[in-house]
């Protein structure tokens, strides 16, 4: 990849006897999340299960992408490892310039917290709090003052449309109207990238048409967004799709290499 | 995640569930209570037992009675027995340094046929005549509250005077006049065995704390204490309150006369002879330094060994074993108050525990969708266990709410036992123990709940 007269290359977060403008330049060049080689192995009763063989992948700040396979092709074990759920058993990952693959529990606590916004299939709201505590909870284990919180959570839920039911219970609320409460959840700690694990998975199909321009229109606000889904209309709605089976990347369409065919993966 | 929030979710979670949190309380408000409450009774009756051994003289009091029965290898001596005379009382004063204050005794008892206290047609139930020497006033912790002590003058005279206790007023004059005055007979004769003496100081009522506020209560609803009240006093039950009331109770039934006006005038078996020959009923005298106790008995010993001629004709009274009564009375009821308050704890703990437990088990969901979202393992560790303490704290502090109410209750179901007073030593141990049972109940369910797999919680329904 080519900025200005420089030219990057390799892993750049070893690069450290870099001057301090200098780095912020790398930093804005390399891309957001880097895997190389990614291994996850499970051992169970006895058998090896390779969840994951071998995966490389860039993603650049920005990108709007969806991981598609199968159920049991390590498409959710890929999301858990770069959202640092879970630690690959070999390979490395950075995010943001930080090596999350030998990071600690509560290093992994904090990215999360700072950097990652997850919406899930079920929502996963808490079922006690109102919509606003609910989207106030990653801004509490950020150490936020409650005013701040407040402030921020109101215009994380303005932002989807939500700010009118701040003090409804998740029960109280439909199925589309949860999502959202979780998306503005995701997006309350400005984090670098959204993972969306099936977000209308549970939703009927037009509900889930909103919620995915939902996440269209995010992107054009130049976030970056990775929706992890079975289904590929859904993912037809990202520029970027990568095919996760068996745990390696079957193919790639990237509007990057426009013009080219897809390109196999043949590692 | 700071410690308020942390908190304020801990209530939160209780108020989701607050049947569920009441009836795990339960276990704890039942310990703290009954902790404090037990507390309160035993340091009721420790405080009565060690007012009456102040009453009583303390541990700095000794007491020589005489003893008829002689050692064995004395036995052949019996004839000789002279018991303790003036002599024993001179001798003490000149070669025992290590007591002071030693005073004769010469005792009588009304309920003897051969005393009667009597004063227009009216008599006392019980009275304990004691003649001896002014020094007695100090010695047996006897207030004057009117008139005056009698002097040395009135005993080498042999005047017919005494100073009574506030019991034999009331025997004789009643306590109050018609007005509600209370009476006070300075001046007043009185008839022992038919002749007259005059009354020159009465001392003061000697009764328990408790008892004194409650008789100024009842005065101040101008309700004078009736006469079954005041014998009430008299129905505690076990030992130890029975001999505190002793004290109170004979103190002020008595009567103290010079020395030689009772021998010379009410002792029918006088004798002529050498005053110092006279046999007296005991001898008391006060310790300098209460921890050279042994010694001083020693010394008193050797002293009345050389006056009796080597015979064991008397023996010693301390209140050192009344106080190791007490002691041990105490420290057996605070013992198995403790155990019993310490079980009640345990099974609150258990109980925390158990719903702690269950409770976390119903939120494994939550514990991921709160790890997923950017708590850590120490945020999960730190909510539960507060949960955890905030239910034990307000147990404690229901406990504690609940505990003078109990007391009460308890007190006037059973009132034959002492007073209880609640301390608040007692209180701050009962809530320390809530503190540390939430503590120590929350540790296996936070550290379960903190060691969770976010993906395996997610996926959990």
């Amino acid at each position: 990849m080519v900025v200005g007269d420089l030219v990057v290359v390799g892993d750049l977060a070893v690069v450290g006897d870099l001057k301090q403008s200098n780095f912020k330049l790398f930093i804005f060049s390399m891309p957001l999340l880097e895997l190389r080689d990614i291994h996850k192995t499970y051992h169970l009763g006895g058998e090896t299960i390779r969840a994951l063989d071998g995966v490389s992948l860039d993603i650049d700040s920005g990108e709007f992408i969806s991981i598609i396979g199968p159920s049991g092709s390590g498409k959710s074990t890929l999301m858990h490892i770069i959202g640092c759920l879970d630690s690959p058993t070999s390979g490395t990952i950075s995010l943001d310039g930080i090596m999350i693959h030998d990071a600690s529990a509560r290093q992994l606590a904090s990215i999360r917290n700072k950097k990652i916004g997850f919406v899930f299939q079920f929502f996963n709201l808490l079922p006690k709090l109102t919509v606003r505590q609910n989207v106030e909870l990653p801004m509490i284990y950020s150490g936020l003052s409650s005013k701040e919180r407040r402030e921020r959570a109101m215009s994380a839920l303005e932002s989807v449309d939500m700010e009118d039911r701040s003090k409804h219970r998740p029960s109280q609320l439909s199925g589309g109207q949860q999502q959202r409460t979780a998306i503005a959840r995701a997006l309350v700690n400005d984090p670098k990238i959204i993972f969306a694990d099936e977000p209308t998975g549970n939703l009927d199909s037009n509900t889930g048409e909103k919620i995915l321009q939902m996440f269209d229109k995010l992107h054009t606000e130049g976030r970056t967004v990775m929706l992890v889904t079975h289904d590929p209309e859904i993912a037809a709605v990202t520029p970027r799709r990568i095919e996760i089976r068996d745990g390696k990347i079957a193919n790639e369409v990237d509007p990057k290499l426009s013009g080219q065919a897809p390109r196999f993966n043949l590692a | 995640m700071n410690l308020l929030s942390v908190i304020a979710s801990g209530f939160r979670e209780i108020g989701a569930h607050w049947f569920r949190s009441a009836l795990t309380m339960f276990g704890v408000i039942c310990g703290v209570a009954s902790l404090v409450t037990m507390a309160a009774f035993v340091k009721g009756k420790e405080n009565l037992l060690k007012e009456s051994l102040a009453e009583s003289g303390g541990l700095e009091r000794i007491t020589i009675e005489s003893e008829d029965d002689l050692p064995d290898y004395q036995k052949h001596l019996e004839d000789e027995i002279r018991g303790i005379t003036l002599k024993d009382v001179y001798a003490l004063k000149n070669n025992a340094p290590l007591v002071y204050n030693v005073t004769p005794i010469v005792k009588k008892m009304s309920f003897r046929s051969d005393l009667k206290i009597t004063r227009k047609g009216k008599s006392t139930r019980f009275t304990l005549l004691q003649g001896t020497w002014p020094e007695a006033l100090d010695i047996m912790e006897h207030e004057i509250e009117h008139g005056r002590m009698f002097t040395e003058i009135d005993d080498y005279f042999a005047n017919n005077v005494c100073v009574i206790g506030t019991e034999v007023r009331n025997a004789l004059f009643g306590e109050y006049d018609e007005n509600g005055e209370t009476i006070i007979p300075i001046n007043e004769n009185i008839f022992i065995n038919y002749k007259p003496f005059k009354i020159v100081g009465m001392f003061k009522e000697y009764m328990t704390e408790e008892d004194r506020k409650k008789k100024e209560e009842a005065k101040k609803n101008n309700q004078s204490v009736s006469q079954a009240d005041r014998w009430s006093r008299f129905r505690y039950s076990d030992s130890n309150s029975q001999r505190t009331m002793r004290v109170y109770g004979s103190k002020n039934s008595t009567i103290l006369l010079p020395l030689n006006t009772l021998v010379s005038k009410l002792d029918s078996s006088f004798e002529s002879g050498s005053k110092m020959d006279r046999s007296l009923s005991e001898l008391t005298m006060k310790i300098k330094d209460v921890s050279l106790l042994e010694k001083s008995l020693q010394q008193v010993r050797n002293v009345l060994l050389r006056t009796h001629n080597g015979l064991e004709d008397f023996e010693f009274e301390t209140q050192e074993a009344f106080s190791e009564d007490i002691t041990l009375a105490i420290y057996n009821e605070r013992t198995s108050g403790m155990f019993i308050a310490g079980i009640c704890l345990l099974v609150g703990g258990i109980g925390i525990v158990n719903i702690m437990l269950s409770s976390i088990s119903e939120r494994v969901r939550e514990i991921g969708i709160r790890k997923s979202i950017g708590a850590t393992n120490l945020d999960i560790f730190s909510q539960i266990i507060t949960e955890s303490i905030v239910l034990a704290v307000s147990g404690g502090l229901i406990g504690l709410a609940i505990s003078p109410v109990l007391i009460d209750t308890l007190a006037s179901y059973a009132p034959d036992t002492t007073p209880p007073i609640m301390t608040a030593a007692s209180m701050i141990v009962g809530f320390s123990f809530s503190v540390i049972t939430g503590c120590l109940a929350g540790l296996i369910p936070a550290i379960k709940a903190a060691k969770l797999d976010p993906i395996e919680a997610l996926r959990y329904d």
